[in-house]
């Protein structure tokens, strides 16, 4: 209960991300309802669930690539100016996506790109805010190769030769190096070993502490959620049935399906 | 107890009942209307035995459970919190600035070295890594934690050795609140009289400190006063 990520330092008194009704519906059936939260600076909301309960849905309407029915999110712009990101006309919407959001795929394969070396991967992002100095954008990618654990002599390799972890790593220099200001993951450990799923929680959480990263972190697994997540939403049908600090919604779960997801987990 | 002092925590009235929703509904009542007051420099000793709610109440002030009725104030900095009602973001700033919890287990986190466990809380008030890493040292040696371990991961410690990484973890930062929930359970003599020295500075340094021990010669070394749970609850039998 105590080993959790620690506690957002800022105390600036505004929500970076304001989100309220968020409705998406495919034809008749439902993907989210109503769904609503503020995420603080600083803060890592995780939002779990089972497969079908809406949380993707949820995720990717913020992050641009589907399109909310309803509802808006307030997302406060490093000026102080207030936009409704799923309203926004698309160019300023790309704008906003290269330079404060940025989203890490549960498939490496999907936010990377696959024809083009590991340093290029890491070096593009920059390059698309206006860093042209060869030099300074290698340095650059290098150092980030380095905070995810790849070998510097990897830079110039194509991502199809790495291992999925080492993609999953690349994959998320690639999404922090232009200092985002708020992260949406989707399944960053899912589809991974366990022995690299570890050592990959590990740098997440390094790297969400010491960048004071916001972010928003859709996983089914509730390990993940308690080691990365402050607080938690709990979604079931679409909609959120709790929510809370982390550690309190996991030790001490209110509503049935939460106690059910709970007490449903293995403990070796 | 100075009773002119204003109280570390102040719990009134509180109500805690657990609703097994998978279990045919059945609703389990630990804590009917209990009021308790903790002032600084006061150690306050839980006496029930097992099983009638220390650590159901030791968590419900962390925020980690969540109880039906009732307050817990906290104090932090120069203000209460209700704990209670406090946003999750609220919490966590009081359990960073004000309110440490020590437990006889440790969650580990795979990969993380023994050093860095101890040293996170005053990492995250913002003392330098250095430092940090210097007062997390001197505390693994103060409880006799053999130095080839510090920079392993606790997963592979035995449960003592855990249980003192976790000791160190609650005391490095100096919290003016500190709940103790068996912190002295698995350990041998040796290290169980360290953690009594460092409950008794904390408590001289003037932090006022809320803990079940079920070891009475460790009760009457760390106690200030020791309270009944079942006295405290004016409705319980």
């Amino acid at each position: 209960m105590t080993s959790g990520p620690q506690p957002p330092t800022s105390t600036i008194e505004v929500p970076l991300l304001a989100v309220r009704g968020l409705t998406k519906r495919y034809g008749g059936r439902v993907g989210c309802l109503d769904v609503g939260f503020d995420l603080w600076p600083g803060e890592v909301l995780g939002v779990v669930g089972e497969s079908g309960s809406g949380k993707t849905s949820v995720l990717q309407c913020l992050a641009g690539l589907l399109q909310a029915t309803a509802g808006t999110a307030a997302f406060a712009q490093r000026d102080g100016a207030v936009v409704d990101i799923l309203r926004l006309p698309e160019a300023a919407r790309r704008r906003l996506a290269r330079t404060d959001w940025a989203m890490v795929q549960q498939n490496p394969r999907d936010g990377l790109r696959m024809g083009v070396t590991a340093g290029a991967n890491v070096g593009e992002p920059i390059m698309a805010v206006g860093a042209r100095h060869y030099g300074r954008i290698r340095r650059e990618a290098l150092g980030w190769l380095r905070q995810v654990e790849i070998p510097e002599e990897r830079v110039d390799d194509l991502p199809s030769t790495f291992s999925g972890g080492m993609q999953q790593r690349l994959q998320i220099a690639r999404a922090l190096v232009t200092r985002p200001r708020l992260v949406f993951m989707d399944e960053p450990t899912g589809g991974l070993d366990v022995s690299v799923q570890a050592r990959l929680l590990d740098l997440l959480r390094r790297l969400v502490t010491d960048l004071g990263l916001s972010a928003v972190i859709v996983t089914h697994d509730l390990a993940v959620a308690r080691l990365l997540a402050h607080r938690l939403l709990v979604m079931q049908g679409g909609e959120v049935i709790e929510s809370g600090l982390t550690d309190r919604v996991l030790d001490d779960p209110q509503h049935p399906y939460t106690q059910l997801l709970v007490s449903s987990v293995l403990h070796p | 107890m100075n009773s002119a002092a204003a109280p570390a925590i102040r719990i009134r009235e509180l109500a805690k009942a657990f609703t097994l929703h998978n279990q045919g509904g059945v609703t389990l009542p630990v804590l009917r209307r209990l009021s308790l007051r903790v002032d600084g420099g006061e150690c306050v000793v839980l006496t029930d035995p097992s099983g009638s709610g220390k650590s159901t109440l030791l968590r419900a002030v962390y925020g980690n459970y969540k109880p039906q009725a009732g307050e817990i104030l906290v104090r932090h900095g120069d203000r209460m919190v209700d704990v209670v009602s406090a946003e999750p973001r609220q919490i966590l700033d009081v359990r960073r600035r004000s309110m440490g919890y020590v437990s006889q287990f440790l969650r580990v986190i795979p990969r993380v070295p023994a050093l860095w466990v101890v040293a996170e809380p005053l990492r995250a008030l913002g003392v330098a890594k250095s430092e940090a890493l210097e007062r997390a040292r001197a505390l693994l040696a103060r409880l006799r934690i053999p130095e080839r371990l510090w920079d392993l991961s606790p997963v592979t410690f035995s449960g003592g050795e855990q249980q003192r990484v976790n000791v160190a973890r609650g005391f490095i930062a100096g919290h003016p609140i500190l709940l103790l929930d068996e912190p002295t359970a698995s350990l041998d003599a040796a290290s169980r009289s360290i953690v009594v020295q460092l409950i008794r500075e904390a408590r001289e340094n003037g932090a006022a400190l809320l803990g079940s021990f079920h070891d009475t010669d460790v009760r009457e070394l760390v106690s200030t006063r020791m309270v009944s749970l079942a006295e405290a609850d004016q409705e319980a039998a």
